[in-house]
């Protein structure tokens, strides 16, 4: 077991948020922009082919942050461009996400059929 | 009648004969925790949504102050609110069970001293013998409309505030025994373009003592014919401010004692407020619960209220607009002796 692996998951994936909170603190930017920021800046990285190389150097450092979110939706799309064409764009854009993107909305629905939302 | 630019007097001094203090749990835990008159251990008063808890808080305390002047409801003449709520539903809401003639308004966070204002007015020109005035928040309800849903857990800046949960009635009469109204300023809209919902105290101070120099303009007085000035909500960023451009202005403050309800309802230290409190709930319940009990112990006998609101929407906001800001100040001094 790479023990410096787990020490790089935890110096790079809170780099990432002290960045986040910089956004909000510095350039006072609001939390729902400073996790669209995170996003595409994570799409871009991985836009660049440099998601991939990060995740294995840092492992969950860089896949758990909202980054890994943005570089999921470009990989999806990449990855269908290429075997499907253009419109592989369109179609691979949810297919890493998916289960994340749907887990959220039944787990939503299941919590709420038994919590009372509070807002 | 007028005095001055913006200012009124009353010579007829209406009565506050009643007042009523409903609050939430942490504003019970504050150190005016005993002052108030209902304490409520649960945020949800019971009721399935926040906003029925804060209309309850209202109701409670509106007929609470109308039995504590000795009167029913049939005897009150008009009722004059407002709250922070889209179409002021609070009060509304609370006043469709009360059966008295209402008049709605909105003043975000300084409309407990803009209806105390009004009420005074209105019983002093004879036009109302006797009127309520009420006002309410709830910190679930307020965090929700003007910031983010309570259950996304939105990280505050220190510089934020936390909205009071409560309500504060107030009953004037032309006769009876109590601290009287003896004036009040009507603020201007005050806009220094300042854009921050989470700093609104630096927003609203400007507001605050331009209401204030206004007030002794008008009445040609200094800050020592006060015993204390209370702001409503700058909290503590906010009330640092208002302290500085005071004395820029050259009012002579020392010879007063100046603080802020928002750093008086909570125990920065030991509550997690941030600045402080704020919202229409905060200067009316340090008002009625613990100012004008010192009033009636006769520890104090002139008090200026400036009860302070910033009348963005969270739309303006959103388009980018600046906060603009208003102050209403009014003059509480005790009752029983003539100038």
């Amino acid at each position: 077991m790479n023990w410096m692996q787990f020490v790089w998951a935890f110096v790079i994936g809170g780099a990432i948020c002290v960045v986040g909170q910089l956004l909000i603190d510095i350039v006072r930017l609001t939390p729902a922009h400073t996790m669209s920021t995170l996003v595409v800046a994570g799409a871009i990285v991985d836009g660049l082919g440099l998601y991939e190389p990060f995740i294995k150097f840092a492992g969950a450092g860089a896949t758990v942050p909202i980054t890994s979110f943005g570089n999921s939706l470009v990989h999806g799309a990449l990855a269908e461009l290429k075997t499907s064409g253009p419109i592989g764009i369109i179609t691979g854009i949810f297919e890493v996400t998916s289960a994340g993107i749907s887990a959220a909305i039944i787990f939503s629905f299941l919590a709420a059929l038994v919590c009372k939302p509070q807002g | 009648m007028l005095k001055g630019h913006q200012s009124w007097e009353f010579r007829n001094r209406p009565v506050i004969i009643g007042t009523a203090t409903v609050v939430g749990p942490d504003e019970g835990e504050g150190p005016l925790g005993n002052e108030f008159d209902i304490v409520h251990g649960d945020l949800r008063i019971g009721q399935d949504s926040w906003e029925k808890a804060e209309k309850k808080l209202l109701e409670e305390a509106s007929k609470l102050a109308i039995e504590n002047a000795g009167l029913t409801n049939d005897r009150v003449h008009f009722y004059v609110g407002g709250d922070l709520m889209n179409q002021i539903i609070s009060n509304t809401f609370a006043v469709r069970t009360l059966n008295i003639p209402y008049l709605g308004i909105f003043g975000a966070c300084s409309t407990s001293m803009e209806g105390l204002a009004l009420a005074s007015l209105i019983v002093d020109s004879g036009f109302g013998r006797n009127v309520v005035a009420g006002t309410c928040s709830h910190n679930c309800t307020v965090e929700k409309q003007f910031r983010y849903p309570t259950e996304y857990g939105s990280q505050k800046p220190p510089t934020a505030q936390y909205t009071v949960t409560g309500a504060g009635v107030a009953v004037l009469s032309d006769r009876g025994e109590g601290p009287v109204v003896t004036g009040a300023t009507i603020g201007r809209v005050v806009d220094m373009g300042l854009k921050d919902p989470f700093n609104m105290g630096a927003a609203m101070a400007p507001a605050a003592v331009d209401t204030i120099a206004a007030h002794f303009r008008d009445f040609n007085r200094e800050p020592g014919y006060y015993d204390l000035i209370v702001t409503g909500d700058l909290a503590s960023v906010g009330s640092e401010i208002a302290r500085d451009l005071l004395v820029k202005h050259g009012l002579p403050m020392q010879q007063t004692k100046y603080n802020d309800c928002g750093l008086m309802i909570y125990d920065l230290k030991k509550q997690d407020v941030q600045a402080g409190g704020s919202g229409c709930g905060c200067s009316a319940t340090v008002t009625y619960g613990h100012i004008l009990k010192r009033m009636r112990r006769g520890e104090l006998r002139r008090v200026l209220v400036v009860a302070t609101g910033s009348l963005h929407s969270p739309l303006s906001y959103q388009q980018g607009e600046s906060i603009p800001c208003i102050a209403h100040a009014v003059a509480i001094e005790s009752g029983g002796e003539e100038q």
